[in-house]
């Protein structure tokens, strides 16, 4: 037990040195020094609820996605079937319950349909099928979404709202973001040190669907109130519900996603802030043929499914660039600005968990933790001094240096410190304390039943090793299962209870009992102040 | 050097003379605990129900208006909010729950704080917004089930691994005293309405593993007494094992006592109540491991006959050396 070779020393203090000098990089940005860049620099990322910053989980509803597939199926059909030869004729197409089913009007025509379709059930080139073809009482198409096909589309959908998400958040200017996708339809998004956390929700949360469609103007304001909308127009609140509602046109109006740039700027005549929009030129030449074809009328620009404003056009807009007015003020129009030049969302997406925090009160749960932590320390080192003397001293090395391990073995790992993660470094020092507690107690023990120095402290360390090896496995055990299960606060407190664990017992019964033999091979003490 | 001992050298207290009423007691307290919890509920924090908190700093005012706060976040109309101080007197923080039912709409949360958000800025041109937690219906849910989880497996796979190092009996004992200690705890909760949220959970995992680590030193040393002392009985053997470790249980919870107090008055004020549970979990932690762990040893019928005994090297030349003379 009190047996160190040569060349273990030299490993043990190894170990203990190359752990400790990970840390030394954070301790001097901790302390607010610089470190030197030249130099490698492991650090430990200190938690948004440290530092400060905003941890916004976004999720989106899948079920927009399969309905927007649906609607886009139906459109896709239809166009299959006029596009055949001879020409496929149905009936309307329903789209009820998740899938999209119609009649045709000569029976006959059942396996030419299936001809034409076949080519939009299957979109992956590995050939799962996205749709499932069905015909029913000899003259009813009826197709289903696959449950892969389904999945897929969430999938895409999710990749390319990660994309524009992280594109708006670039936009912004912030230092170090984080995005990741969790889950099937959630994106979690990290960002430090943010002053106003509210505009980045609402850039988030706004999907940025631009639209422009033609006013009907021949819907009679009462039908507009009531909600009816006359065959081939739709009903469209405005944006400021003091305005009430729009009726438009279903057709013939373009989407706004064909853009090359949006900026923020000042409509010339009145100073109101705007968006101006630069459409690519398959964009700009469709805009250019809805203003020529509709000189005279009123279009409306409507965003996320609510109308901004509604213009005349007063003369064809040809040089494929528009300007977007609404109300705007200069904030929420270079917030429209960065949506749209981002692209917009394919699914809205919903914050379902905001956790955010000011710089000023993470910096001051820095500075109070460190206080605790330091004025803890001293009083429980002085504690140790006065119960064991020089073993005392022991204990207390091995927990500055087990404070130190800890500290760089996370920056190696690049793991991030949180609020709860300082609790379980205060509970790792507990239990280290504990392990030499056990340890100078059992050679009390031992001495006082008559033991010689030597053999009371071979028994110390041997009989008190069960205890201390089963209680750092239970806690362990707790770590492991707590980093499974938990979430957020209890996950950060289990990573630092793990490293925790292992390093506690390398520095308060390893390098202690080394410690204590070199001690006792130096002086062959034949007394014990213990 | 005269060294300081807080617990003399052989003490001899019968600490299990009393352990049926103690027992009684206990058990009692565990049936009362959940009487509360069930009736009176425990206070869930947004983490678990849903809803919204800010913390709000106002900077130029020595007092946060709350009287105020409270009438204008509550015509907001979501509800009553909750609204306490903490740390300085113009800091609040302004809890409000999402209202029954409401789980289908899973913007509500993140809405309730921007809508609470917006009225305070507005209405007050020194706020500073410290801090906001939102968490939809949905999301609560997932997080009080992983919690839950957590703690359940956490229970169940250290009890199993007591029962594959000791006896089957030291891991009902263990089980036991830990579903004592989470009992009362939970209790506490339910009786004073403290916050229960995500970092409470994580509290009472962690004094859990600090009530066991108690449990299987005191074991330790049962089994060690076990082997040693082979016609001792039950209760005067289970005494020994409790006095002669008491030493070490007494400089053990001082030493974590020491950092806890240092960490509930000087530490953030955030974990304040992380602290606090972690904090009296050390005195029932304490008290479960000698007063629910051990005597159930005498009940479940733990004898000498449950070990080998075994002798160390030490011992054993001590023994040859005494037989040689």
């Amino acid at each position: 037990m009190l047996d160190f070779p040569r060349w273990k020393q030299l490993w043990l203090w190894f170990l203990t040195i190359a752990a400790c000098f990970a840390a030394v990089p954070s301790l001097f940005s901790l302390a607010g020094a610089p470190w030197p860049a030249a130099l490698p620099n492991p650090q430990i990322n200190l938690g948004l609820d440290l530092a400060g910053g905003s941890h916004i989980l976004l999720e989106a509803n899948p079920d927009q996605v399969r309905r927007q597939r649906l609607e886009g199926m139906e459109e896709e059909v239809r166009g299959a079937l006029r596009r055949a030869e001879p020409r496929i004729r149905i009936g309307e197409v329903s789209s009820r319950d998740g899938t999209i089913s119609f009649m045709l009007e000569d029976p006959g025509q059942v396996d030419a349909a299936r001809e034409q379709l076949l080519p939009l059930l299957s979109s992956s080139a590995a050939g799962a099928r996205d749709w499932d073809f069905q015909v029913v009482d000899g003259n009813r198409i009826v197709l289903t979404p696959t449950k892969a096909g389904i999945d897929q589309a969430v999938t895409q959908a999710m990749d390319s709202a990660t994309e524009v998400v992280r594109k708006r958040i670039d936009a912004l200017g912030t230092r170090e973001p984080t995005i990741i996708r969790q889950g099937a339809t959630r994106i979690v998004v990290q960002v430090p040190g943010l002053k106003d956390p509210a505009a980045l929700k609402s850039l988030l949360g706004q999907t940025a669907k631009l639209e422009f469609k033609l006013v009907d103007t021949l819907a009679s304001p009462t039908d507009i109130q009531q909600g009816i909308a006359q065959a081939g127009s739709q009903i469209v609140p405005y944006a400021d519900p003091q305005l009430g509602a729009l009726a438009v046109k279903r057709l013939g109006g373009i989407k706004g996603d064909q853009l090359t740039n949006a900026q923020q700027g000042f409509n010339q005549q009145t100073n109101e802030p705007v968006v101006n929009i630069t459409f690519d030129s398959q964009g700009g030449a469709r805009f250019a043929k809805l203003t020529t074809d509709n000189v005279g009328k009123p279009f409306a620009i409507i965003l996320d499914g609510k109308v901004l404003s509604a213009p005349n056009i007063n003369e064809p807009i040809l040089g494929g660039s528009a300007q977007i007015s609404g109300s705007f003020t200069v904030d929420t129009a270079n917030q429209l600005a960065i949506a749209l030049r981002s692209g917009a969302l394919p699914v809205d997406l919903q914050v379902v968990e905001e956790r955010s925090v000011g710089p000023d009160l993470g910096a001051d749960s820095i500075r109070k933790g460190m206080i605790a932590f330091g004025v803890g320390s001293l009083a429980l080192m002085l504690f140790m001094v006065v119960t064991y003397g020089r073993f005392g001293f022991y204990t207390n090395a091995a927990l500055i240096l087990n404070t130190l391990m800890i500290l760089g073995i996370m920056a190696a790992m690049n793991t991030t410190l949180t609020l709860p993660g300082i609790a379980g470094f205060v509970l790792t020092i507990g239990a280290a304390v504990d392990a030499n507690v056990l340890i100078n107690e059992r050679i009390r023990e031992e001495r006082a039943r008559g033991r010689r120095v030597v053999q009371a402290i071979e028994m110390g360390y041997k009989e008190a090793s069960s205890a201390i090896f089963d209680g750092n496995i239970t806690n362990l055990i707790a770590a492991i299962l707590m980093f499974m299960f938990g979430s957020g606060p209890i996950r950060g407190f289990a990573v630092v209870l793990m490293i925790g664990i292992v390093t506690s017992v390398f520095t308060a019964v390893t390098l202690n009992r080394m410690w204590v033999a070199g001690w006792l091979r130096r002086t062959r003490p034949t007394d014990l102040v213990l | 050097m005269k060294l300081l001992k807080l617990v003399p050298d052989n003490t001899n207290i019968k600490f299990l003379r009393w352990r049926i009423p103690f027992y009684v007691v206990s058990v009692l307290l565990i049936i009362a605990s959940w009487g509360l919890v069930l009736t009176k509920g425990l206070n869930l924090g947004v983490d678990f129900v849903g809803g919204q908190m800010i913390r709000v700093t106002f900077e130029r005012t020595a007092e946060a208006p709350v009287a105020e706060l409270r009438e204008r976040v509550g015509a907001l109309g979501y509800g009553e909010p909750i609204i306490q101080q903490f740390g300085k007197p113009n800091e609040v923080s302004i809890r409000m729950k999402l209202p029954e039912g409401s789980d289908a709409n899973t913007g509500l949360a993140d809405q309730m704080a921007r809508k609470i958000t917006a009225q305070i800025k507005s209405d007050h041109a020194d706020a500073r917004i410290d801090g906001v937690d939102s968490v939809s219906g949905k999301v609560s849910g997932e997080l009080f089930r992983t919690g839950m989880q957590a703690l359940i497996a956490a229970m169940i796979a250290i009890s199993i691994y007591i029962w594959v190092r000791f006896e089957w009996q030291f891991g009902v004992g263990a089980l036991f005293a830990l579903v004592h200690d989470v009992s009362l705890t939970l209790g506490l909760f339910a009786l004073t309405q403290m916050e229960f949220d995500l970092n409470i959970v994580a509290a009472i995992l962690t004094l859990i593993g600090y009530s066991l680590n108690d449990t299987i030193v005191i074991y330790d040393r049962i089994r060690e007494n076990l082997r040693k002392y082979r016609r001792m009985p039950m209760p005067e053997l289970l005494d020994l094992s409790v006095n002669e470790t008491l030493s070490r249980t007494v400089v053990t919870s001082g030493s974590v006592l020491i950092t806890l107090v240092a960490l509930l008055l000087l530490g953030p004020n955030v974990i304040f109540g992380f602290t606090a549970a972690i904090t009296m979990g050390i005195f029932v932690g304490t008290y479960s491991s000698i007063y629910m762990s051990a005597p159930i040893l005498i009940w479940l019928k733990v004898n000498p006959g449950s070990f080998v005994p075994v002798e160390s090297d030490i011992e054993r030349q001590e023994r040859l050396a005494r037989e040689g003379a």
